[in-house]
């Protein structure tokens, strides 16, 4: 399904990666790993269409994804280092408007059991809530988005209990076993086989 | 193609470098030209006496300033449409000419105004704009040396620019409407000119010496940034 | 498409009601800048009459300049930006619902209490219509003038001032058209031509700045 190219980025005139390519099929979770500063998550970026690479190109079904635009997004959840909630609203008008905002159709008990499924409060403003629980906020989107076939997941796991990070597993495992593709990085051990993994240096 | 073949900063340096030698050595033999036509062999004005001399560098300069504007605007909306690397350089090594031209309009402007009209300002249209492209241009400078990215900054001046190409005729002409108070343009090419045909060869001489070296400059400037991106 | 410019809308609204002060703020500088003028010029009736237009107009542009640095910087820093651009819609048509959020927040409040400067100013009754309608048809304007500034100063050092730098001289054409209107009415030759350009840049603006916009935004998020 996603397939990158002879990809090269280069940020702030330095080479974080050159001649990196892979495919990904249905199916399949790719973990992305490496030391800090080693490019993990400029590559994310790169393969969501955030970024241009300085040479190669990222091809989702065979079209490259920089002529598909909306229609590419559309077809993809990412979530990135920032959580994307806004502190002065609470979890379910957060994650109500970024199912809008996604093209994902979402009603109000739908939201509602995808922060129970986090154990989210979702009358509180974000902002007094916890650092995990902000995060478990954005990741309920994943909850969701069962119909989006490609997750790029910038580290899913950081912040997380060991609670969280099994849901967050189960969610992933659902996830892959339903055909969709998973890229998703990491610095630690997530606790669960990825299909193929991939070290930055 | 060769016009592909010159996009790229490698094989256009040297390039640059004989075209700065050349209109650098044109621009000072067209200024001194220039520059004799207007203070020796123009006739003294009725009206203004020796003082309308300085139209000689005025009227030339406020042409260029502009025209460097809508220059700088297209290599931008190259540099946008085809993300090339020199179209952005080249943008960006007109900017300070253009600046410098707007702000030498203004200046001799306000000197001229002195003996015309009494006073070293004027709201008068032709300055106001001029002023107000003087903002944009230090707009654009400004931007640039704000982004460290020398890409961002490229592309990010490039949006300004095309905006704000699209704002200069709007600003001329709303400025105008304002102060309808202005003088009437001096040349214009409808028009049969107004002043005498030395006067105008001058200017005309003039011009072109400054866009001779609005190409060296800008040329030399081109090579100092392809030099410091290392391309 | 349209669900997502609506749920953008709705959604800088609601994060607005939910920051009053904010807004508050805002129309707070737009009085106290239109009152500070005949503090330092002077009590003189006849010649606040005639500056009015233009004080009132300029506190106006000043105050709508105000609340655009905030316009994306949120967005930008909590990631939220990056989701837009990411979305289902065109980044086109979410710049535009941006730029008018912020015009209905910004913007059409210095509408409704623009009449109360002008009693200030001692300006005839018969031009707060005139006033009010220059200012509804050029405020939008400048929102989306100044969301192509805000767009391109994203997370840039001294975005504020550079800001400033950058959309003051592009607003001068909606000052002297809105200004205009205004005056020529207050000289009995009728502000109606004036308000047709206004109306005609608010046209091109809204065709083209959109798009502007999300070019900048995509420059500026790479």
């Amino acid at each position: 399904m996603l397939e990158a190219a002879d990809l090269r980025c280069e940020r702030g005139g330095r080479v974080l990666f050159e001649r990196l390519s892979f495919r990904l099929g249905a199916g399949e979770f790719l973990r992305v790993s490496g030391a800090n500063g080693s490019g993990k998550t400029s590559l994310l970026r790169v393969l969501c269409g955030l970024l241009t690479p300085s040479r190669g190109s990222v091809r989702w079904k065979g079209e490259p994804v920089a002529a598909l635009r909306e229609e590419y997004a559309r077809q993809l959840v990412y979530l990135g280092h920032a959580p994307a909630v806004k502190g002065d609203l609470t979890a379910e008008e957060n994650l109500s408007i970024a199912c809008t905002l996604a093209g994902v159709a979402a009603s109000r008990d739908a939201v509602k059991s995808a922060l129970a499924r986090f154990a989210l409060p979702d009358d509180v403003p974000v902002r007094r809530l916890s650092q995990g629980q902000r995060r478990r906020a954005a990741l309920a989107r994943l909850a969701l988005s069962g119909g989006v076939p490609l997750w790029l997941l910038d580290e899913p796991f950081a912040a997380l209990d060991a609670e969280g990070i099994e849901r967050l597993g189960a969610l992933l495992s659902g996830h892959a076993e339903k055909g969709g593709a998973i890229v998703f990085t990491t610095h630690q051990d997530p606790g669960f086989a990825a299909t193929r993994t991939l070290e930055l240096a | 193609m060769k016009w592909f073949w010159y996009a790229s900063p490698q094989t256009f340096y040297p390039l640059a470098g004989r075209i700065a030698r050349w209109s650098a050595l044109g621009a000072a033999v067209l200024a001194v030209c220039g520059l004799y036509i207007g203070f020796f062999v123009a006739p003294t004005d009725a009206q203004q006496g020796e003082a309308y001399r300085i139209i000689f560098i005025h009227v030339p300069a406020a042409w260029m300033s502009m025209f460097i504007y809508v220059v700088m605007a297209v290599w931008s909306a190259l540099c946008l449409a085809l993300n090339t690397r020199l179209s952005g350089m080249m943008a960006a090594a007109l900017a300070p000419t253009g600046a410098l031209f707007t702000f030498i309009a203004l200046w001799t402007g306000s000197l001229w105004g002195k003996p015309t009209w009494g006073t070293y300002w004027v709201w008068d249209a032709r300055l106001t704009s001029e002023l107000i492209l003087l903002f944009l241009y230090l707009g654009f400078i400004a931007l640039r040396a704000s982004i460290d990215d020398p890409r961002r900054a490229d592309r990010a001046a490039a949006v300004l620019a095309v905006v704000g190409v699209v704002n200069v005729p709007i600003i001329y002409y709303s400025v105008q409407w304002w102060n309808t108070l202005h003088q009437g343009a001096s040349v214009s090419l409808t028009r049969a000119p107004s002043m005498a045909a030395t006067m105008l060869t001058g200017m005309l001489v003039m011009a072109l010496a400054f866009w001779l070296y609005a190409i060296a400059v800008s040329m030399v400037r081109v090579r100092c940034i392809i030099r410091e991106r290392g391309e | 498409m349209l669900a997502a410019a609506r749920c953008v809308v709705y959604r800088d609204l609601l994060l607005a009601l939910r920051r009053r002060g904010d807004v508050a703020v805002a129309l707070l500088f737009f009085v106290i800048v239109a009152s500070l003028f005949p503090l330092g010029i002077g009590a003189e009736p006849n010649l606040l009459r005639s500056i009015a237009p233009g004080v009132i107009w300029v506190a106006a542009l000043l105050s709508s300049m105000l609340s655009l640095g905030r316009l994306f910087a949120a967005d930008y820093d909590d990631g939220t930006l990056e989701q837009m651009l990411l979305g289902a819609a065109p980044l086109g048509v979410v710049a535009a619902a941006k730029a008018f959020a912020h015009w209905l927040v910004a913007g059409l409040p210095l509408v409704a209490i623009a009449p109360l400067i002008a009693l200030q100013y001692d300006l005839g009754a018969g031009l707060w219509g005139i006033l009010a309608l220059s200012l509804l048809v050029g405020t939008p304007v400048l929102s989306l003038l100044g969301a192509v500034g805000a767009a391109l100063t994203l997370g840039l050092r001294g975005g504020g001032v550079l800001l400033s730098l950058l959309v003051l001289p592009l607003y001068v054409p909606v000052l002297i058209m809105g200004a205009g209107a205004v005056e020529m009415a207050a000289a009995g030759l009728g502000g109606g031509g004036q308000l047709l350009v206004l109306g005609a840049m608010l046209v091109l603006a809204a065709a083209f700045a959109p798009w502007a916009i999300a070019a900048a935004l995509r420059i500026s998020l790479e």
